[in-house]
């Protein structure tokens, strides 16, 4: 008995990242997809997908880790775009004109604060209550820049937005903005998996579950949840700053209620369990958006676009990851009487 | 279990690959044309009448021209300037389209002309956005408009309301943004020339709902009240007004008093009878072009308007114009459509509403209708052509240079002392 356990400390059972084959073959299909498709495919549906994917991945760290639905997540990232393009360069003469090295850092921690001034708000609230003060925060904010002239610029707002000339590389083309989009994701997606392993993220995943038992047994719950605020505030941040570089442009549209709602259709679509949800979410919407009047040679295509999210969402509440575990679930049970008989 | 995985990443590697390459594959004897109107969104119904108005014009080509077919391609934006981009590029970049017509809203006009100067080889024509900059500063080359901007279209309004109508003081109601301040610039512009004076002027959000704050300022002392709103905007401010007891007279932008407003029910009715306006058509132009015109678009799409729109007219001009263009190069724009672009630069043709022409910056030079609210003889309200302006240009018949000193439009330009 001694002797079992004693090879049992040997073996300590690590909360193991299990990076498994099939996984590093996505990775590798995102790093040649653009080699192998024309500017269109690599930009506005390959890098746009991944930029939404990262504004909607804040929103998933939020509502799958800690129970709270934001509605004002794409506000955040918009704080970020104008602040980008007030601190830097513009085409309205209205920028400060700042080089980027300033104003990226500087953006990011202004809509860090902002997201973390929207959680330490809404945090005493819960559920549907959440989703009704983000949304006036959301509300508030696209209201203040369409009608502030001195600052935001109105109606108009700031185009002739574009990365800075880094490494003497044109950061815009296809290419290079496609993995720069990449990047940036894949380091929120581990940021965002490696936080839900972490003492901080299992902390988080108990509030959601049973907040007064988290803080009977001596947690901050308060605390815990702004924390999870800024945090998420920084992915929709910089997904905000690559949007605005994408768009080439900011204004009040790029804010209003149409595109905080589509984030939340995103992230309810790909599916809140998994950080994946987001970017699966976000590539299906993109093809939609792209695609659907394709499809319907209509004034219909909205309808398309409305069903195909109606049917996601009926077929499997847990949405396109719920699908996916259905699917291997099924094919398990099928595969399941096989393997006994091997001893698996 | 991993082979399985990779089996599936193939085949949606394959999949993908498929659909991308679907997407550049080109016949040669056909064109695409590529139509962008805001589809969704609250400008919905005017993009749909967009839509007719491009469908008619290919209808009257038979969808053909220089001898090969066209292909209509659609796309939507809902009126914002990232939205209209996004369908810009798709049909460019994924459909392979080397002409296309649109946008419509004014912002959507100066985002899609940014874009063309990046598509060298692709021709735009404007659907019907009139925002004055999209083609009078920093123009790209490739950029066509056969409409008039929204300053064109209050040509003649300023001279008429002060000298026949009298009104020596105003204050103007606007929706703010860029293309009522291109109106409320084409209007002020005579009027303060000739001594008009503005005591004020209001800016409201698009999709405004409560007046009452801006109708209680609104002075006793005041001859006339300029109100450049469009759609529900303009119903709800009327309606407030008259219910306020409101007794000013009004002088109307170019979709302030159209079919939305004329035809609604309430009392407000009585009250825009001898409303003067000014626009790029008239509903009840008696000349055969226009009734031609109107015939067609009743036939054609029974279901439309009881009129076309000016949208449906501006992107039947613009489509009109590039059928025309290509006619003349025998649909030949493999040369990256340099020849195509001669053709256009020098094209001057006739339209439902007079003779087209462009000026050196690619924008339209063409008829401008002065208008007046009477009722018809079945207690219909309509506009009545006062005064046909002929051939306005961009400067609106002002030295160019002076015209470009004013600077861009915007809420207090021109200052108007």
């Amino acid at each position: 008995m001694t002797i079992s356990s004693a090879s049992d400390l040997e073996q300590p059972r690590l909360p193991s990242l299990p990076v498994k084959p099939w996984q590093i073959l996505v990775l590798l299909l995102l790093i040649v997809y653009p080699l192998m498709v024309p500017d269109f495919w690599r930009l506005q549906v390959g890098a746009y997908a991944l930029i939404l994917g990262v504004i909607a991945l804040s929103l998933t760290f939020l509502a799958g880790y800690g129970g709270m639905v934001s509605l004002a997540q794409m506000t955040v990232a918009g704080v970020a775009g104008y602040a980008v393009a007030i601190f830097g360069v513009n085409s309205a003469a209205l920028g400060l004109g700042w080089p980027w090295w300033v104003t990226i850092p500087l953006s990011l921690a202004v809509a860090t604060l902002f997201a973390t001034l929207t959680g330490w708000l809404s945090v005493r609230t819960a559920g549907i209550y959440t989703i009704m003060i983000t949304l006036a925060i959301a509300v508030a904010f696209f209201y203040l820049v369409r009608q502030n002239y001195v600052i935001f610029n109105g109606f108009t707002g700031f185009a002739g937005l574009a990365p800075p000339p880094v490494f003497g590389l044109d950061w815009r083309a296809p290419l290079p903005f496609y993995y720069l989009s990449l990047g940036v994701a894949g380091i929120c997606f581990a940021a965002v998996v490696y936080m839900s392993r972490s003492t901080m993220g299992v902390a988080l995943q108990g509030i959601r579950d049973n907040p007064r038992r988290m803080a009977a047994l001596g947690f901050n719950v308060r605390a815990h949840r702004i924390a999870a605020y800024a945090l998420a505030g920084l992915i929709a941040a910089l997904g905000g700053i690559l949007l605005v570089w994408f768009n080439g442009r900011i204004s009040p549209g790029s804010v209003g209620v149409d595109r905080v709602i589509d984030i939340l259709v995103i992230a309810v679509i790909g599916g809140l369990r998994h950080p994946t949800g987001a970017f699966l979410g976000a590539i299906v919407f993109v093809l939609l958006e792209n695609f659907a009047i394709d499809l319907i040679d209509r004034e219909r295509f909205n309808t398309v676009i409305g069903i195909a999210f109606l049917a996601i969402v009926f077929f499997s509440p847990d949405g396109l990851l719920g699908l996916w575990d259905k699917a291997s679930r099924a094919s398990r049970t099928l595969a399941g009487a096989t393997k006994d008989w091997n001893g698996r | 279990m991993e082979d399985k995985c990779s089996r599936r990443m193939l085949l949606i590697a394959a999949v993908a690959a498929g659909v991308a390459a679907g997407g550049t594959a080109l016949a040669e004897d056909t064109i695409k044309l590529g139509a962008l109107a805001t589809l969704e969104g609250a400008f919905a119904v005017l993009g749909e009448d967009s839509m007719r108005g491009v469908e008619l014009a290919l209808q009257e080509h038979n969808y053909t021209a220089g001898g090969k077919k066209i292909e209509l391609i659609k796309a939507s934006s809902d009126a914002s300037p990232d939205s209209a981009i996004r369908a810009t590029r798709k049909l460019v970049e994924n459909d392979g389209v080397k002409v296309m017509v649109g946008p419509l809203s004014g912002s959507e006009g100066l985002a899609v002309k940014d874009y063309a100067k990046t598509q060298p080889t692709v021709t735009f024509v404007n659907g019907t956005s009139a925002a004055q900059d999209t083609t009078l500063r920093d123009p790209a080359p490739n950029f066509f408009r056969f409409s008039t901007d929204g300053a064109q279209w209050m040509a003649g309004l300023g001279e008429y309301v002060y000298n026949v109508k009298g009104h020596k003081r105003i204050v103007t109601v606007a929706e703010d943004y860029s293309f009522p301040y291109t109106q409320v610039l084409g209007f002020l512009l005579p009027y303060c020339e000739l001594g008009g004076k503005v005591v004020d002027r209001f800016w409201v959000p698009i999709g405004n709902k409560d007046y009452s704050s801006i109708i209680a300022s609104i002075p006793d002392d005041i001859d006339a009240i300029y109100v450049a709103l469009g759609g529900a905007d303009a119903v709800n401010f009327l309606t407030q007004y008259e219910q306020a007891g409101g007794e000013a007279p009004l002088i109307g932008g170019s979709i302030t008093v159209d079919q939305t407003v004329l035809g609604s029910k309430g009392r407000q009715r009585a009250f825009v009878k001898g409303t003067p306006s000014a626009g790029p058509i008239s509903d009840t132009w008696d000349d055969p072009r226009w009734k031609k015109f109107v015939a067609a678009y009743k036939k054609a799409f029974p279901k439309g308007f009881p009129s076309p729109s000016l949208f449906a007219h501006g992107y039947y001009i613009n489509t009109k114009a590039m059928l025309l263009g290509l006619d003349k190069v025998k649909g030949d724009v493999s040369d990256g459509g340099k020849k195509l672009r001669a053709a256009l630069t020098s094209l001057e043709f006739e339209t439902p509403t007079g003779t087209v022409k462009l000026d050196q910056n690619r924008n339209a030079v063409a008829d401008i209708f002065l208008t007046e609210v009477v009722e018809g003889p079945d207690g219909n309200l309509l506009n009545k052509v006062v005064k046909v302006i002929p051939q306005v240009d961009q400067a609106m018949g002002m030295d160019r240079k002076k015209f470009l000193a004013l600077g861009p439009v915007g809420r207090n330009n021109p200052a108007c002392n």
